[in-house]
């Protein structure tokens, strides 16, 4: 068992993981840049360490600051949370070259994943489905792209290999426009992210995104935690997702997991990771693979009733996997509302101070948050300022308890989204089911 | 001890109109001084929190009146990691206290990660007061050093 971890992160999920370090007696160092002392993970850790001023790439993405913040604080392991560098192979390595646990998979394992060409050819060989694609990266030879586009059938999609969450992407819907947009899409790259090499994908008009969620302990055992399906997307940042993913044939479902625990074996996978597919007509595709807690992990602990990130913990600590496949049971439908501290129209990001906030409460209602009454929301930052997740016999007594628990949700003092999650849980084709990635933005007008 | 209970006999002291107070609890000890020192019987326990407190409200209360209330120039930690007043255990201190400093001029070691960062004077005067404590962990922006 792990005996002190340092949280790399901050907001709700810092608080995430500090609930998950106490309940298995863990001491929790916090470290913070100068505008998040006030945050409330940070009051409740057993020490806390400011590491760098507001910016994040002198605080949350300082390695040298988080590593050194460690050896100060005899911190054993960090927990990177999601986002700044929770999927940085290279902070992996320097947290393990410095006597310290990673806690996540191997630094090797989030490179591979992190070059969305090197983990599609590791999912084909462990026998995952992918979207059909040049499965390479492509070249200068205009006439090998072409090819590659006739042969995968237009429209196609053109992706950086460094990108991923949605980012250098670009449609191609005719021969005509592939090399102009092959040479744009790898110069906003090479912008981007440093790395100009590009892939070519079918572009799937009507997907969902299904993901699978995976635990493994890195000493041969894996399992799966069911699906989620996020396919409400505004410019591929999810907005609400739910567990299970509705209205798959179980068929293709049991295959689709079962590939899945079996490339986390292959691969030798360790910790929590998740698999997202695009899922179009009974068919699955990969599309990336995510070495990290995901923000809407509660939906798949809602209906599971396993404690994901205490998992996370365990296996860190050198702890074989504390279950089998069999003893993961999905009962239940659960729902999550991503709260935003924005205009619900204009998406305007709203920072400031919480005047007044009461949380909804009940049978089956989680809240997954960092703020109270008084607190400020900082600029510097993503906009996240919590999850509302609701659980309910089937999909339908979920999706109620959740209109109601936003009808509950007061938040003064700031703008927030909570309008428009409420419009969402209340929208008709929605409460259907099986609405695609282009549902969100189509009913919004973009 | 834990840093939680020394943190309550901080705020103990800070709250009432004692000046010092010592608890000696079986084999550790340590004493509190208003507006000075925090002596701990064990040196290895990690005060982070400590060495800011001393004197000083926690970082979770506005920063802004310790600024008025410590007087000159102060020199803040640009990092994470562990203060000293010399090169090497044993060695002299870079400055005392009282000590006339050029821009330029050495006053204290943060070791990070293994490497030693040597901190700079950046306005000369006296060095007024040596807020951090040798040998203690500092966390960014922490104030170590006065220059008047």
């Amino acid at each position: 068992m792990l005996e002190k971890v340092l949280i790399a992160n901050r907001g709700e999920i810092a608080l995430r993981i500090l609930r998950s370090c106490k309940e298995l007696g863990i001491k929790t160092v916090a470290v913070h840049s100068k505008a998040d002392q006030n945050l409330k993970h940070v009051l409740l850790a057993d020490e806390s360490i400011c590491i760098g001023p507001n910016s994040s790439t002198h605080s949350y993405l300082n390695v040298p600051a988080i590593i050194s913040a460690m050896e100060i604080s005899n911190a054993q392991a960090v927990h990177p949370g999601y986002g700044f560098l929770a999927e940085n192979a290279d902070f992996a390595e320097r947290v393990e070259k410095s006597g310290f646990i990673f806690i996540g998979p191997t630094a090797s394992v989030i490179r591979t994943m992190g070059d969305k060409v090197a983990a599609i050819s590791t999912m084909i060989a462990a026998g995952v489905p992918t979207v059909p694609g040049s499965n390479g990266s492509l070249n200068d030879d205009a006439y090998r792209s072409k090819k590659i586009g006739a042969d995968i059938g237009y429209p196609v999609i053109i992706k950086a290999a460094a990108g991923g969450g949605g980012r250098g992407m670009r449609v191609v819907r005719n021969e005509g426009e592939l090399t102009n947009a092959i040479q744009l899409t790898k110069a906003e790259a090479k912008a981007a992210f440093g790395d100009d090499t590009v892939y070519m994908e079918k572009f799937l008009e009507d997907p969902r995104h299904v993901e699978v969620q995976v635990l493994a302990d890195g000493q041969g055992n894996a399992v799966h935690l069911g699906d989620r399906d996020c396919s409400l997307q505004r410019r591929h940042q999810k907005v609400l997702e739910e567990a299970p993913a509705p209205n798959i044939p179980q068929v293709a479902r049991d295959a689709v997991l079962k590939a899945c625990v079996d490339a986390c074996i292959q691969i030798g996978y360790r910790g929590a990771g998740t698999f997202e597919f695009l899922y179009e007509k009974g068919e699955f595709f990969f599309i990336e693979m995510n070495t990290r807690i995901q923000v809407e992990h509660p939906v798949t602990e809602m209906i599971t009733g396993i404690d994901i990130v205490k998992e996370q913990l365990l296996i860190a600590g050198g702890e074989k996997l504390s279950m089998r496949q069999e003893d993961v049971v999905i009962r239940g439908h659960a729902f999550e509302c991503r709260i935003n501290a924005e205009d619900s129209s204009t998406f305007m990001p709203s920072p400031g101070k919480i005047t007044a906030y009461h949380a909804p409460g009940g049978n089956g209602v989680r809240v997954d948050s960092h703020i109270y009454t008084g607190y400020t929301v900082p600029p510097y930052y993503d906009s996240l300022i919590g999850k509302i997740i609701t659980r309910g016999k089937d999909r339908g007594g979920a999706l109620s308890r959740m209109v109601s628990a936003l009808d509950e949700l007061h938040i003064e003092g700031i703008q927030t989204n909570i309008s428009l999650q409420r419009d969402l849980a209340s929208d008709k084709e929605f409460q259907k089911g099986s609405v695609n990635i282009h549902y969100l933005e189509k009913k919004l007008g973009l | 001890m834990d840093i939680r209970k020394i943190k309550k006999l901080i705020e103990l002291i800070e709250d009432s109109d004692i000046s010092e107070l010592e608890i000696k609890e079986s084999e550790e000890s340590i004493r509190i001084s208003r507006g000075g020192q925090v002596a701990i019987s064990q040196p290895n326990i990690l005060v982070p929190k400590i060495a800011q407190v001393s004197g000083m409200p926690t970082s979770s209360s506005n920063e802004e009146p310790v600024a008025n209330s410590i007087e000159g120039h102060i020199v803040k930690s640009p990092m994470v990691g562990t203060f000293y007043r010399s090169s090497a255990p044993g060695e002299k201190v870079f400055v005392e206290e009282g000590q006339q400093v050029s821009v330029g001029d050495i006053l204290c070691i943060i070791e990070a990660m293994k490497m030693m960062n040597q901190i700079k004077a950046d306005k000369a005067g006296v060095v007024g007061a040596v807020l951090a404590k040798d040998g203690e962990p500092v966390e960014f922006d922490q104030p170590m050093i006065t220059i008047i």
